[in-house]
Order: C-alpha cells, then sequence, then structure tokens
C-alpha cells in the first residue's frame, strides 16, 4: 500500500466540469485549483490574494457553492463542477458598477462570484445579511459600502439605510 | 507528494493500517491542511487520503435518538438544513462564526475536531450538545479489543474477511493535551452523533479580531438540558477545547455568582490561557468570566 519512496511523485488526472466544458489534466498532487487555473488553463482571472482563504479574491464554484480555490487540492476536482469569473457574463455587472463596488480590481473578480452567487440564491437573505454573505471577500479600496449597495441593486432588494453603517463590519 | 484514493470505506481503513509506517494524512475539506501549501512544500510533502469522494461519510440523518453528521458534513450543510437550525441552533451559531462562506461551504465538522485547535469553534458547540465521535480503522481477525482504548462501545462484525471495527467515545473526553486526541494515527471519524435532547439555554460567544474570518481569542458555548444540567466549554483558553467543570459545578450548586468576579477562583480551576499572537493570557482570563457572567444573569437562577 505505501508507495516506494525513491519513485518520482506519479501524476494524477482529473477530468472535471470547467465552466460548462469538460476538462482533463494531468497535475501534480500538489497543484491547488487555483494553479491549475491559473498556470495550467490560462484562466488568469481568479487572482491570488493570501493563499490561505482569507481574502476570498480566488473565489470560484465547485459544486455551485463559493469555495476559496487556494485551498482546494485540484485532485479534489476530479468529476466535480468548477466555474470561474470568466463564466460570469459582464451585462449583470451594470448595478455593481453604477455602484463604485470597484476600485484596484484586485477582490472584484472575488466579490463578483459571491455577489453573482447571492443572486442566484436569493433565499439565503432571508437568514444572512449581504454583509455576512460578503464577510470572506475582503477589498482594502471601497469601504464596502459601494459593494454592498451594488449587491442590493443586483438583487433587488432594499438598500441598507445610512444609519446602519456603524463602521461595525462583519 | 502523493494521493491514495479510496473507494469505500474499508478500503480508506486498509490505506490507513500502515502498520509502523506513518499512516496517511485524511483529507476532507482542506481548509486547515493548504494553508500556505504551495509555500512550504517540504512540510506538506507526505502522503495524503483523499476522503471527499467516500459516500459512505457523506450525510445528515436523523434516528429517533441521535442527530447523526457524516464526517464529510461541511459547516454550509448544517446552516442551509432548516431542521437543525430548528432542534439545534447552537451548531448554526457556530458555524456561521467560522471564517466566511467560502471556508463553511468547504470546512467539516469532523476535521475541526481532528485539527484538534484549541481555539476551534465547532468543537466547543459539539462538547456542549454532548456529541460523540465515531471512530473507525480496519478490524483485524483475533485482535484484541481489550487493547483499545474505548469508552464506549465498540463492535466488529467477526468474520475473517477485513472488517470495520468501530469505537464511540464522547467529545468531550476526546483530547488528552495539546493536538492529542483518543484516536490512533490509523483511525478516522466516520460520523459525529448528538443526542436529541430539549436544550432549556443555548448560548454561543466568540470574540475575535472581527467577527468574520477571524481566529477565536476566547468563546465559550454553554447549554443547559432539563434533565442533565449544565455545560459550560469554552475555548483558546486551554490547550485543548475544555468543559469548565468547576463552573459547572457552582451553577448546579446554585452558588450565587453576583459580578464576573464570583467566577475567577472556578474559572482558575478550569482554564489556562497563555499569550500568544492573538491576545493575553490575562484578557482571555477576565473576558471569559464577563462574557459567561452577561450571558448567564437572568438565566440560570443564582446568577444575578
Amino acid at each position: 500500500m505505501s508507495p516506494d519512496p525513491n519513485s518520482p511523485d506519479p501524476q494524477i488526472d482529473v477530468a472535471l466540469t470547467l465552466n460548462g466544458r469538460k476538462v482533463a489534466v494531468s497535475i501534480d498532487a500538489s497543484e491547488r485549483l487555483l494553479d491549475t487555473l491559473r498556470y495550467r488553463l490560462g484562466l488568469t482571472g481568479s487572482k491570488e490574494g493570501c493563499g490561505e482563504g482569507e481574502c476570498g479574491a480566488c473565489t470560484v464554484y465547485m459544486d455551485g457553492l463559493p469555495v476559496c480555490a487556494c485551498l482546494v487540492p485540484t485532485f479534489q476536482c476530479n468529476g466535480r463542477d468548477v466555474k470561474t469569473i470568466e463564466s460570469i457574463d459582464p451585462a449583470i455587472l451594470g448595478p455593481m458598477l453604477e455602484c463604485g463596488a470597484t476600485q484596484c480590481g484586485a477582490c472584484t473578480p472575488g466579490v463578483v462570484m459571491t455577489a453573482c452567487w447571492v443572486k442566484g440564491h436569493p433565499e439565503v437573505l432571508k437568514t444572512h445579511t449581504m454583509r455576512e454573505l460578503m464577510a470572506g471577500n475582503l477589498c482594502r479600496c471601497t469601504g464596502y459600502d459601494g459593494i454592498i449597495d451594488g449587491m442590493h441593486r443586483m438583487c433587488g432588494t432594499p438598500p441598507e439605510q445610512p444609519s446602519t453603517n456603524t463602521g461595525n463590519a462583519p | 507528494m502523493r494521493v491514495l484514493s479510496p473507494t469505500s470505506l474499508l478500503q480508506a481503513c486498509a490505506m490507513m493500517a500502515t502498520g509502523n509506517a506513518a499512516a496517511p494524512t485524511p483529507i476532507a475539506g482542506g481548509t486547515d491542511l493548504l494553508v500556505h501549501w504551495p509555500g512550504n512544500l517540504p512540510a506538506h510533502d507526505r502522503t495524503y487520503l483523499d476522503l471527499s469522494p467516500l459516500a459512505e461519510l457523506r450525510g445528515i440523518r436523523w434516528t429517533d435518538t441521535h442527530l447523526e453528521l457524516g464526517a464529510l458534513s461541511t459547516y454550509w450543510d448544517t446552516i442551509r438544513d432548516p431542521e437543525i437550525a430548528r432542534y439545534f441552533p447552537l451548531l448554526i451559531s457556530a458555524a456561521r462564526t467560522v471564517g466566511a462562506i467560502q471556508i463553511q461551504s468547504r470546512g467539516t465538522w469532523a476535521g475541526n475536531i481532528v485539527n484538534a485547535s484549541p481555539a476551534a469553534d465547532g468543537v466547543p458547540a459539539l462538547m456542549a450538545l454532548d456529541a460523540t465521535v465515531v471512530i473507525v480503522s480496519q478490524h483485524t481477525p483475533g485482535m484484541s479489543e481489550s487493547s483499545s482504548e474505548s469508552r464506549g462501545y465498540a463492535s466488529a462484525t467477526q468474520s475473517s474477511t477485513p472488517s470495520l471495527h468501530r469505537q464511540e467515545l464522547p467529545l468531550s473526553d476526546f483530547y488528552l493535551n495539546y493536538k492529542q486526541m483518543r484516536k490512533r494515527p490509523d483511525q478516522l471519524i466516520e460520523k459525529i452523533r448528538i443526542p436529541r435532547r430539549a436544550t432549556r439555554l443555548h448560548i454561543f460567544e466568540k470574540v475575535g479580531a472581527r467577527r468574520a474570518q477571524a481566529i477565536t481569542k476566547v468563546g465559550v458555548a454553554i447549554t443547559h438540558f432539563e434533565e442533565s444540567g449544565w455545560r459550560i466549554v469554552a475555548n483558546s483558553v486551554a490547550p485543548t477545547v475544555r468543559r469548565c467543570r468547576a463552573v459547572e459545578s457552582m451553577l448546579e450548586n446554585k452558588q450565587p455568582i453576583t459580578s464576573p468576579r464570583d467566577l475567577t477562583a472556578a474559572l482558575s480551576q478550569d482554564i489556562s490561557p497563555i499569550d500568544d499572537i492573538r491576545s493575553t493570557a490575562h484578557y482571555r482570563q477576565r473576558v471569559l468570566a464577563r462574557i459567561l457572567y452577561f450571558a448567564l444573569r437572568g438565566q440560570a437562577p443564582s446568577v444575578s
């Protein structure tokens, strides 16, 4: 059962559905989904920020849920459905732009992935606030208000009242 | 780095049974194991056993007496479950403080247990609900059952073909010391079992640098059951998540508590906080006393 320590580490074949298309890759065991997307498949929309699951710049969907691509080993993607920022139709982002939800842009792909997930799953707004849902995406430019306003406009939900902005962000 | 990909729990347990050689590292959601993975490859260069495809470890089940979380149950699996929200809101409160949705959708309750961090947020809630863990390993025919450290039941199918050996342990007895558990390296968590009993009171408090994406400086889960009394379980204040039995005794004995200071003596028996990058021992001790006092005031008859 235990491998011969002297033989080179074998490549692993992974077949996944990526942005609706079947993709087969041969990867190193140590490869993270983020590395596979950016360096093997050329999908550089997902950004590496912190590399430890804090900043959310690498947010992608795995089987329909937002995940940090920096914390997913690619070997676990076999048979799974992965969607990246490249799958998002820019036309739905108008409300985010109108509200000033982006400045430098480093966090924006991840922010957009979370925002679009909320738009597609409006039932979560019965139990969660926008701010809690956006808590896994760090932005150092906007102060978040533009992002939260843009998400509400995109989802057709009433904006936060200015009085709720206490500076006590989640 | 190598990866073993079992297709059944039995095969997984056979792969874990490496005798004297190091057992593979089981990986489920990977949210602890992959932090800075490429930046520190030598430390991560080992053999992993991928649990994620194992259907036997999936799913949330309700029996007449228990809620059972399969070992691959994530925080998000529980957060989105209306039945759990109704009967075990403490689990939801704890799950929602872990990271954010990107972590909740991958991180597992069982992973939180075996990562064995003293700052684990899921463990205090589970422990306050008297959860048990079912651990499995490959059953070797003829091996004496008494050699295992079973505190609960041990069972195995008597057969000459390989089978699974199961043990059920109370989570409150699972930790021995910092990162040390009552679990051999070849044993895997199969599921977590939580007794279905009505809590009269359930409170979860976490103090971190911010509400999301923060590791706990000090936290506590509190439950009160009609038949079995108080559970006070604190994290980030000892080498392991810690049941505060001296505080529980004060509450059971209805000793009057009229300020956070009245908890100091009992807490000094229960906890041993340290100074580290996130907080200080002094802060942790004082804040835990205050959280407990203000959470219990008006809820426990002896706390006013």
